[in-house]
């Protein structure tokens, strides 16, 4: 059976996929895990979890490319770049004027 | 040499040699993830037997090294249970492992009390790790209970424990392995 095993670095952190083991049962999946990512001090904490229980999800549909939904949806980036621009002569024409 | 000097110098033995076969199932265990797991356990024992070598030669006025590898092989006080050489059988490695690790738990604790703090503390650390050697051997007694090789092997094993005067045949050939870089090269210090 494959346990999948995921591993927390430091109190707080979010847990990260470590990597994957082969045991018999539960109780051996503990004790290897602990063995493969736990004995040198890398883990505050592990998660051990048999592969079956994981439910894995893609394809994921986008058709309309809604970009506004996503987290990351609003670029500032090119916008801030524009702002800086306009201030920037704004403040030009004001020391043009003022010579 | 004192009493309790003679104890830790037999159970720093013990740990030495039962590291070193253990870690004859490095690359060779049943499976990949027991190999890595026993190879740790193995690599703990050698761990802790340098811990007490270090602390019996503080006492003895010579090094770890010296203990652990310049003595002649009928000064060795270790078990007859851990001289045996048992790869490839699995079923007896593991009735040794787990008739160790519950023999280990008893002396182990009983260091914990001593009055020397250096001990306590050294067998307090090691106990730590101790702890999951003892859930290994548990998870594997657990799981080969019933099984006739194994529960053979308890039975044939057993009374080897507290055998310490008389080694087995096999223990000369360890000795040999064990001693041989350090007697390519006398007096070198690495």
């Amino acid at each position: 059976m494959i346990y999948e095993v995921f591993r927390q670095e430091r109190k707080g952190q979010a847990f990260a996929h470590a990597g994957s083991i082969e045991a018999p049962d539960a109780v051996f999946a503990d004790a290897y895990a602990r063995e493969q990512y736990g004995r040198r001090g890398e883990s505050a904490a592990l998660w051990v979890v048999p592969r079956d229980a994981v439910h894995e999800i893609e394809n994921f549909a986008d058709e309309l490319q809604k970009n506004y939904h996503r987290v990351d949806g609003y670029p500032l980036k090119e916008k801030l770049g524009k702002a800086r621009e306009l201030a920037a002569e704004g403040a030009n024409a004001l020391s043009t004027d003022a010579g | 040499m004192t009493e309790q000097v003679q104890k830790i110098l037999e159970i720093a033995d013990d740990e030495l040699i039962v590291g070193w076969r253990n870690s004859e199932w490095t690359g060779i265990a049943p499976l990949l993830e027991e190999d890595v797991a026993f190879s740790s356990i193995a690599q703990n024992e050698i761990g802790h037997a340098r811990a007490l070598y270090e602390l019996a030669a503080r006492e003895l006025g010579t090094t770890a090294d010296e203990l652990a590898f310049d003595r002649d092989p009928g000064e060795y006080r270790c078990s007859r249970l851990v001289q045996l050489r048992l790869v490839p059988d699995w079923a007896r490695t593991i009735a040794r492992h787990c008739l160790y690790e519950a023999a280990d738990k008893e002396r182990i604790g009983v260091l914990k009390e001593s009055d020397d703090p250096d001990v306590a503390g050294l067998a307090a650390k090691i106990d730590r790790e101790e702890a999951y050697h003892r859930m290994h051997a548990e998870m594997w007694s657990d799981r080969l209970a019933g099984e006739p090789r194994f529960t053979a092997g308890l039975e044939e094993l057993r009374p080897l424990l507290e055998v310490r005067d008389e080694h087995v045949a096999e223990f000369a050939d360890l000795w040999e392995e064990m001693t041989m870089v350090r007697r390519s090269v006398a007096g070198a210090t690495w």
